[in-house]
């Protein structure tokens, strides 16, 4: 690690002005951002970190009928208290080991956007809504390719709103190693149409299979998609699988999600 | 020694609780990285982030003048310096002996796999010495990297070492008056199978990473090296004597608790010289702890052979000859044991459990811009495991034949048996234990699982194979003419208190096998005193004497018999003293329970007695013998010892991803006699877990230009619990062994030598059941390469 000064501000207003600082960096849960310091990496001056803000933790219902998590709730919190959501739930259930859940935060996880992790896919297959200090985005103009969002520098997500479709699942195939999604399929049925977002498979990170929509939107079985499959270009390939592969277990994951949506 | 003791509570056969644990489990285990020596500076490396190149400048004054620095190194700094010497030579096929490269503590000039080490900075604080270690100059000029085998020995492929006439290290015929003999086999065969087949590249990863504290005394001259390692002895040795020419008497190395080490430890590391040098030349002890991503690519590797196996079976299936042809990737140095491991470790190992009378083993040991590669877990047991019982099981699907069956018919049954590769197995029985395995692995019900597994939608699978290894490392006159540069006998000093308490100080060292438990199990046996009353010492060449350390699964059957050895004169002494106390001949003395008794009456004296009287010697025969207990043995075994055994796997394919999941495992092993059933059973259970970790999960990948892809657990799969099935492992089968006192093999690398190619045929059973042409896959099985396979 290099070394970095530290701030934990208790309100999201302290937090942003300790942002403006030259090279600050705001610190979520960590579980990404200190191992990426570790291997100096990353060179922050400050360390911002939003740990100590209560309004920006929890679970509640808003008045529109949306479940809304602040962007400092833990996996661990999101596995136990998002029943509202049973497919939300199931997922921040399944990321990395109990350590992991306990610090890392679903706004750290948005504002990473790393391309093999859950969250994205369920924000995006949710078309939830990103709130930061200064504005709401709607995941399907928040996502922007690897690692890459609309946020702009300093920018803290304070919550993210969910509206909770009729039914919903999320398959998670693991990269052997890391454990992250090799791919993993986020399959939302809402009353006006399907949505399926897929993570881990593109080099262009989270996306949306438009074609399995379609097919689902009409008929929401796995059969439905029995003959679609995503085009290997674009899709990543590495030494745990070929673009083909990643291609073909889309399909998979994708029928076994909607197999199982509750 | 008593073959077989059920339930008993204490002494050999008893399933004491290793005590060890306690410590271990509670966070006061003293591991090298505990060690802080006052006043210590901390060394940070800078390392090649290329596979291949020529250092053309380095500049270290701003590094030098950085907060904290005390000093930065380079190679100049170790050009008086002797290299990181290999501790076994191999002669090849044509009578010339291996090409044998320089090792420098720091690179000379080149560069020769990521991670080596070019520059060195000791500074008051670890991450002083990693900011100063940035902020050298240093200029590469990048050279063509060879990291296929294959590649690296064309003409005209970019040399590792510019001294040497090629990247070939040596060629290797095993036996080479046999290789005629075996051509022939060949041509009169009814059948030939041929396999070719990787075995994975593996990183040992122990849970501990590496670490050393050098220490220099200026006032004694003396310098300490406390260090991560399986045998400290060795360490002294060869870092005194070949690198740093600092006599025995003037070093003491320590091996404190050791956190795993499954071979990545033997070896005599850069690290551990630099930092005893370093803190001579600094008058400061020098402190390095290796990080996770370090011992990637500084860590020796395991592994890595790619092979052509051929077996020659006559009309009625019998084997009548096998010849393999095998490159085996030593990386870019020779490691310190490296060049023993695909040529003895494993050329004599081929006949395995068969009676296949001719066998000719080639290898040719390559050099490769890569890490290292050197023993590990098994080590050329495992190679010649896999491909063998793979090519096995080939010829049976070949020839519609069982596989067990095929294996069967083959199995040696007669013993003594001398193989066609020079090693005669003193004991066996290759049929109990498949007996055993069909038995506990319950194969009668495999048919209904299978109807299961398949309406489930899945395919199940059954792989079975036997395996054989030679343990027990080893009779030294015999190692010194195959090459070692190093005797493999084992010692024990047995020191008995005034009051009765023991303390041994092997030259064994555990790191992680429990021989803190076991060991005073054995001696608690031969003297009938409780357990608590032995101690074991190990890991200090200051208090132990000279041992040859832990590895090749050798701690019981060779510094358990040097201990022994030991005892016996303890023993012998003691009834001396009792006879002279009760005034009878030592002859008729009897030890039994603790107490000594003069045959054939009532009289006795307790074992405190004696010890007592040798230590407070007014009532002793002092004209006869010396005061005090204590004795010292050393034990060179005069064979291997070979265990053996039988495996079963069963796996789950699920048709549409390719994963694999085991869904049971079964071992029967014969390890001779058994001292501590549990801790047999724990050796097994991580051996197995291993090797199902070769076998589904880990593979080192390097890209065409060097650079490791697998360099950190992001990338690189080790086995965790929820990949491991329950096992059922029994070692109820004992053929003691014919020539150590406790007639015990050993157990510590059977689990990951037996698992792989049970695993692998379990697969291919897996995929032929479900109608798909599958003969290999190359490990590790991933979901993605066992899709790749179903799609033809
Ligand atoms: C062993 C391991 C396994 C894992 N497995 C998985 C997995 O299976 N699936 C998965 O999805 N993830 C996985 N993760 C990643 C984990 O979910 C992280 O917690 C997450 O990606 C980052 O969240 P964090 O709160 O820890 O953020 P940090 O690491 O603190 O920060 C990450 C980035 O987000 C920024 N940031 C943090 N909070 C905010 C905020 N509120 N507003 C704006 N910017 C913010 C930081 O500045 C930084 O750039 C794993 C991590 C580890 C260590």
């Amino acid at each position: 690690m290099y070394e970095f000064e530290f701030a934990r501000p208790a309100t999201v207003a302290d937090a942003v002005q300790a942002l403006t600082a030259e090279e600050a960096q705001a610190l979520g849960g960590g579980q990404t951002l200190i191992p990426t310091l570790k291997q100096r990496l990353a060179s922050p001056s400050v360390l911002v970190s939003l740990s100590g803000i209560a309004e920006i933790k929890g679970i509640c219902q808003t008045d529109e009928g949306l479940l809304a998590i602040g962007g400092g709730t833990t996996h661990a919190e999101v596995a136990e208290g998002a029943g509202a959501y049973p497919a939300l739930a199931a997922l921040a259930g399944q990321i990395g080991d109990p350590a992991v859940r306990n610090r890392g935060t679903i706004g750290g996880s948005l504002a990473n956007n790393d391309p093999a992790a859950c969250y994205p896919a369920a924000a995006l297959a949710s078309n939830a809504v990103i709130v930061t200090h200064a504005r709401e985005i709607a995941a399907d103009d928040y996502f922007q390719g690897m690692f890459t969002t609309a946020l702009e520098e300093g920018e803290i997500i304070t919550e993210v709103r969910f509206a909770v479709p009729e039914a919903a699942n999320y398959q998670k195939f693991l990269q052997p190693a890391s454990r992250f999604a090799m791919v993993g399929v986020f399959v939302a049925k809402y009353f006006d149409g399907v949505r399926v977002a897929v993570t881990g498979a593109s080099e262009e990170g989270v996306f949306r299979w438009r074609e399995a929509e379609a097919a689902l939107s009409a008929n929401f079985s796995p059969d439905a998609i029995a003959g679609l499959s995503v085009a290997q270009e674009g899709m990543i390939g590495d030494i745990h699988g070929t673009k083909a592969y990643r291609a073909h277990l889309v399909g998979v994951m994708t029928k076994r999600a909607v197999s199982a949506a509750r | 020694m008593p073959k077989d003791i059920d339930a008993k509570e204490s002494g050999i056969g008893a399933a004491t609780k290793r005590r060890e644990d306690i410590r271990f489990l509670t966070g006061t285990g003293n591991y090298t990285d505990d060690i802080n020596v006052n006043g210590q500076a901390y060394v940070a490396f800078l390392r090649s982030d290329v596979a291949h190149g020529r250092i053309t400048s380095i500049d270290t004054a701003a590094a030098s003048a950085m907060p904290g620095v005390l000093r930065v190194f380079t190679g100049a700094d170790f050009e008086g310096v002797g290299g990181l010497p290999c501790g076994w030579q191999v002669t090849d096929r044509h009578g010339q002996v291996m090409q044998e490269p320089g090792h420098p503590v720091l690179a000379q000039g080149k560069v020769r796999h990521v991670g080596d080490p070019i520059a060195a900075v000791v500074a008051e604080t670890a991450e002083q010495a990693r900011d100063a270690a940035e902020a050298i100059d240093l200029e590469i000029e990048e050279l063509p990297a060879v990291i296929d085998m294959k590649a690296a020995l064309q003409d005209g492929a970019p040399k590792v070492h510019d001294d040497l006439t090629s990247n070939l290290c040596y060629d290797w015929g095993f036996v080479e008056e046999n290789k005629d003999a075996v051509a022939k086999a060949f041509d009169a065969a009814a059948h030939v199978t041929t396999l070719e087949l990787v075995n994975n590249r593996l990183v040992a990863n122990p849970m501990e990473p590496r670490v050393a504290v050098g220490d220099f005394n200026r006032a004694t001259g003396e310098s300490t090296l406390y260090t991560t390692s399986q045998n400290p002895h060795v360490i002294r040795l060869l870092m005194g004597a070949f690198v740093l020419g600092i006599p025995e008497h003037k070093l003491r190395v320590v091996a404190p608790d050791v956190g795993g080490g499954f071979g990545s430890k033997i070896f005599h590391y850069a690290e551990e010289a630099f930092c005893t040098f370093a803190a001579k030349a600094l008058n400061r002890a020098v402190k390095w702890t290796s990080t996770r991503s370090e011992a990637f690519m500084s860590d020796a590797h395991g592994r890595d052979h790619v092979t052509k196996i051929e077996l020659a079976l006559d009309g009625d299936n019998n084997f009548t000859a096998l010849r393999t042809e095998t490159y085996a990737n030593m990386g870019a140095y020779l490691s310190t044991f490296a060049p023993s491991v695909p040529t003895w470790l494993h050329g004599t190992l081929m006949a395995g459990n068969y009676r296949t009378p001719l066998i000719y083993v080639n290898v040719k040991a390559v050099f490769t811009n890569t890490v290292p590669v050197d023993a590990y877990r098994g080590a050329g047991r495992p190679e010649a495991t896999f491909q063998l019982e793979r090519v096995i099981d080939k010829a049976a699907r070949e020839l519609g034949v069982d596989p067990i069956a095929l294996r069967r018919q083959n199995f040696i049954t007669e013993f003594p048996y001398a193989t066609p590769v020079a090693v005669e197995y003193d004991t066996g029985d290759y049929v109990a234990t498949m007996d055993k395995l069909e038995e506990i692995a319950d194969l009668a019900g495999f048919a209904a699982r299978r109807a299961e597994s398949e309406k489930a939608g899945k395919l199940r699978g059954l792989g079975v194979n036997c395996y054989i290894e030679a343990c027990g490392i080893a009779p030294s006159n015999l190692v010194g003419q195959l090459g070692a540069r190093a005797g493999l006998y084992e010692s024990a000093t047995v020191r008995v208190n005034a009051t009765g308490g023991i303390v041994v100080m092997t030259g064994s060292h555990s790191h992680g096998q429990g021989h803190e438990t076991s060991f005073p199990q054995v001696i608690a046996e031969m003297i009938g005193i409780p357990e608590h009353m032995v101690e074991i010492e190990h890991g200090d060449t200051a208090n132990t004497p000279m041992g040859m350390g832990t590895y090749g699964s050798r701690s019981l059957a060779v510094g358990g018999s040097a201990m022994v050895k030991a005892t016996e004169k303890i023993i012998a002494k003691a009834k001396k003293i009792a006879a002279h106390l009760m005034e009878a001949s030592d002859a008729d003395i009897e030890l039994k329970d603790g107490k000594f008794s003069v045959a054939g009456t009532d009289k006795s004296v307790a074992w405190g007695d004696v010890t007592l009287a040798a230590y407070v010697p007014h009532n002793y025969p002092l004209e006869e013998i010396e005061p005090g207990l204590e004795e010292t043995a050393f034990y060179d075994p005069s064979n291997f010892t070979y265990p053996a055994g039988a495996y079963a796997c069963e796996v789950e394919v699920d048709p549409e991803t390719g994963k694999v999941t085991i869904e049971r495992f079964a071992a029967a092993d014969d390890f001779g006699n058994i001292v501590n059933p549990m801790i047999v059973d724990g050796q097994v259970h991580g051996g197995i877990g291993q090797g199902i970790g070769q076998a589904l999960l880990e593979g080192c990948v390097y890209d065409e230009n060097g650079q490791l892809l697998s360099a950190s657990f992001m990338d690189y799969a080790m086995p965790r619990a929820d990949d491991l099935p329950f096992y059922q492992v029994d070692h109820s089968c004992q053929t003691p062994c014919t020539h150590n006192p406790l007639g015990v093999k050993g157990c510590g690398e059977a689990g990951a030598i037996g698992s792989p190619p049970a695993v692998v045929n379990a697969v291919v059973d897996a995929l032929r059941s479900g109608g798909k042409d599958v003969m290999h896959i190359d490990m590790p099985l991933t979901p993605a390469r066992v899709w790749a396979a179903m799609q033809g």
